[in-house]
């Protein structure tokens, strides 16, 4: 059977590269010095969408990522890797969202999208690192959730069977479409951009990246309408405006520090052989060690 | 009612360790508030399982029994809890962040439209200013954690909404057993009350559930290494000073997914906290999420070849070195003095 695929996807900064500018002098983080990524997990669901896809001729697969207009990049990525079409949610009312209203924004959008077997996205973003708002989106939408997914093994008489990679052993489990999976990162890992499609798709734009540009692309956009992708706001997804944001976040930043360790005086040593064999002395004379 | 309720998760009869150390944690903040402590337990055949979990200071035992409740699944167990708070108003309740703990809390937290907070490495009780509105909220929940990769520690609170959900990852809270003899009330809840027969629709086809072969949080000693230590070839010389000195090697976050180490090894905020009686550091910076899982070891040793590393200023000894030209000196010394 042919397969409707929703990918949930997200650009996050890359704190896994957090360099000594990352931080600003004040405490906040200086989200320039760090480069915009496609979630890594997003990226192993993507695959398992992609996966799905060649199994299942006739299937077809739309991203769905919620963000600033940059984001726009997610969609992108996702076609030239062989997704078919994509959505950015953006609006400024989305700003400050925490889990609960980002999955309300997603979850309206989603609706928008219309019929669909299957949504897949990663565990969880390395921003957050929460593992929410899959769960919260299947909640919102009333279909079971399956997390912690490594392969979809089969697909049969309208049910998936997936395999579960938990902290402790595996699992297998098996359910009626249609419902979400959350992908963790053993699974494998997303295929390369593909060069056609980069060269088919990199003039892919949302109407606010047309309106900005400089060059007038009203005649290639005419000829190729598949090059517009589909840019969504509040009122597009009716959402209710109390339910997003800030406004519909439950949870509040309190406060934010910056990290000051509680500095211990400590013993500074080389790494000469006579620096180490006195510490090894003293450990192994006061028994922390032997 | 509005008290403050503990998930504890069962394998084979036993109620895991990070649910005990929520309930231990648990008890001092109920205290604080000056509500009950409960706990509600999930699965079947738990006959008795209230004599694990009264002892460590839950003043009621919500069990809910039935064949079709074990092993975990996420629409009968989410039933269960989002029913049984519509009943009892709970203002806090915690899980463990764990496979489960995490699975079950957001779709939980949906549906009562609550705030949850994901990996609190401290829990604390306190008020709380909304400037804007001018309205001072008594004894909230501050729930704090590591965020932006562990480069900012966020104080979260759930001014309005209940319960205030949080999870936290096995091993930052301390088990400890609150008195032998308290006395708590074992409530049995009649399931087909709480589920309904479409949240049966996820099959389990099979199971292997083992019990991690490392076990870090029992290790005296634990050789830990970094980005810093450069190579997976690099890192056998963390096992080799492991093996020689008796402990285990654990990872930092950034050298698991440069997969230098598993998974299973890594220690910090999304891994494993860790008390051992001595922690060598190798090439590790010290991210603050690292940090929060190891900065109660007795004595830490960091070996850097970055003076400026943070994880420096919360060690007993720096040596300024790589781990290629340290450890096997390391290894030397004691090959040759010990008995």
């Amino acid at each position: 059977m042919s397969l409707k695929i929703i990918v949930l996807a997200k650009q996050v900064p890359d704190t896994r590269n957090v360099g000594k500018d990352a931080m600003k002098a004040d405490g906040t983080v200086n989200r320039a010095a760090l480069p915009a990524i496609f979630n890594p997990e997003d990226l192993n669901a993507l695959e398992q969408a992609l996966q799905l896809k060649e199994n299942n001729p006739g299937s077809t697969i739309h991203l769905l990522t919620m963000g600033p207009g940059r984001a726009a990049e997610i969609i992108r990525e996702g076609l030239y890797r062989g997704a078919d079409g994509g959505v950015l949610l953006t609006d400024r009312a989305f700003a400050g969202a925490d889990t609960l209203a980002t999955s309300y924004a997603l979850a309206c959008a989603i609706r928008k999208m219309g019929a669909y077997d299957v949504i897949i996205c990663g565990r969880q973003a390395i921003d957050g690192d929460t593992a929410q708002v899959g769960p919260q989106v299947a909640e919102k939408l009333g279909i079971p959730q399956i997390t912690y997914a490594e392969e979809v093994q089969t697909v049969k008489g309208g049910k998936l069977r997936v395999k579960r990679r938990l902290e402790s052993g595996v699992e297998v489990v098996e359910g009626k479409m249609p419902l979400l999976l959350t992908v963790n990162g053993s699974a494998d890992d997303c295929r390369p951009r593909n060069a056609k499609r980069v060269m088919k798709y990199k003039y892919a734009k949302t109407i606010t990246e047309k309106q900005n540009a400089n060059v007038d692309y009203t005649d290639m956009f005419d000829s190729r309408p598949y090059l517009n992708l589909v840019e969504w706001g509040v009122a597009d997804v009716n959402a209710d405006l109390v339910q997003v944001g800030l406004s519909g976040s439950p949870t509040k930043v309190k406060k934010i520090e910056n990290v000051v360790f509680q500095a211990k005086e400590n013993l500074v040593l080389s790494s000469s052989d006579l620096d180490i064999d006195h510490l090894m002395f003293e450990l192994i004379e006061n028994h922390t060690i032997g | 009612m509005n008290n403050l309720f503990v998930y504890c998760e069962i394998e084979d009869g036993i109620v895991s360790d990070v649910s005990l150390e929520l309930l231990t944690k648990g008890r001092s903040l109920a205290n604080q508030l000056k509500c009950k402590l409960e706990a509600l337990v999930v699965g079947s055949n738990l006959d008795g399982i209230e004599s694990q979990i009264i002892p460590y200071g839950a003043d009621t035992v919500f069990v809910a029994d039935d064949a079709r409740l074990y092993p975990f699944s996420t629409l009968p167990h989410s039933s269960v809890m989002i029913n049984l708070f519509k009943e009892q108003q709970p203002q806090v309740c915690l899980l463990g962040a764990t496979s489960i703990g995490r699975d079950l809390g957001p779709r939980v937290s949906s549906a009562l439209h609550s705030g949850l907070t994901a990996d609190c490495t401290a829990l604390e009780i306190g008020d709380h200013e909304e400037k804007k509105e001018g309205k001072v909220y008594k004894n909230l929940l501050y729930q704090i954690r590591p965020a932006f990769g562990g480069n900012i520690v966020a104080w979260i609170v759930n001014p309005d909404c209940r319960p205030q959900m949080a999870t936290v990852r096995e091993g930052v809270m301390k088990k400890e057993l609150y008195k032998p003899n308290h006395k708590g009330e074992v409530v049995k809840l009649d399931v087909s009350k709480y589920v309904s027969k479409t949240d049966f629709v996820i099959d389990i086809i099979e199971r292997h559930i083992e019990k991690s072969k490392v076990n870090l949080k029992a290790s005296p000693i634990i050789v830990a290494g970094g980005y810093g230590v450069g190579s997976k070839e690099n890192f056998k010389l963390l096992d080799d000073l492991a093996a020689t000195i008796g402990g285990e090697v654990g990872a930092s976050r950034a050298a698991v997914d440069a997969g230098y180490s598993d998974h299973e090894r890594q220690i910090g905020q999304t891994g494993v906290t860790v008390r051992p009686k001595l922690y060598i550091a190798c090439g590790i910076s010290g991210q603050i999420q690292h940090i929060a899982g190891m900065q109660e070891s007795a004595i830490i040793i960091s070996i850097n070849n970055d003076e400026q590393a943070p994880i420096n200023q919360i060690a007993d000894y720096v040596i300024n070195g790589t781990v290629e030209d340290v450890i096997p000196k390391m290894i030397k010394y004691y090959k040759k003095n010990s008995k």
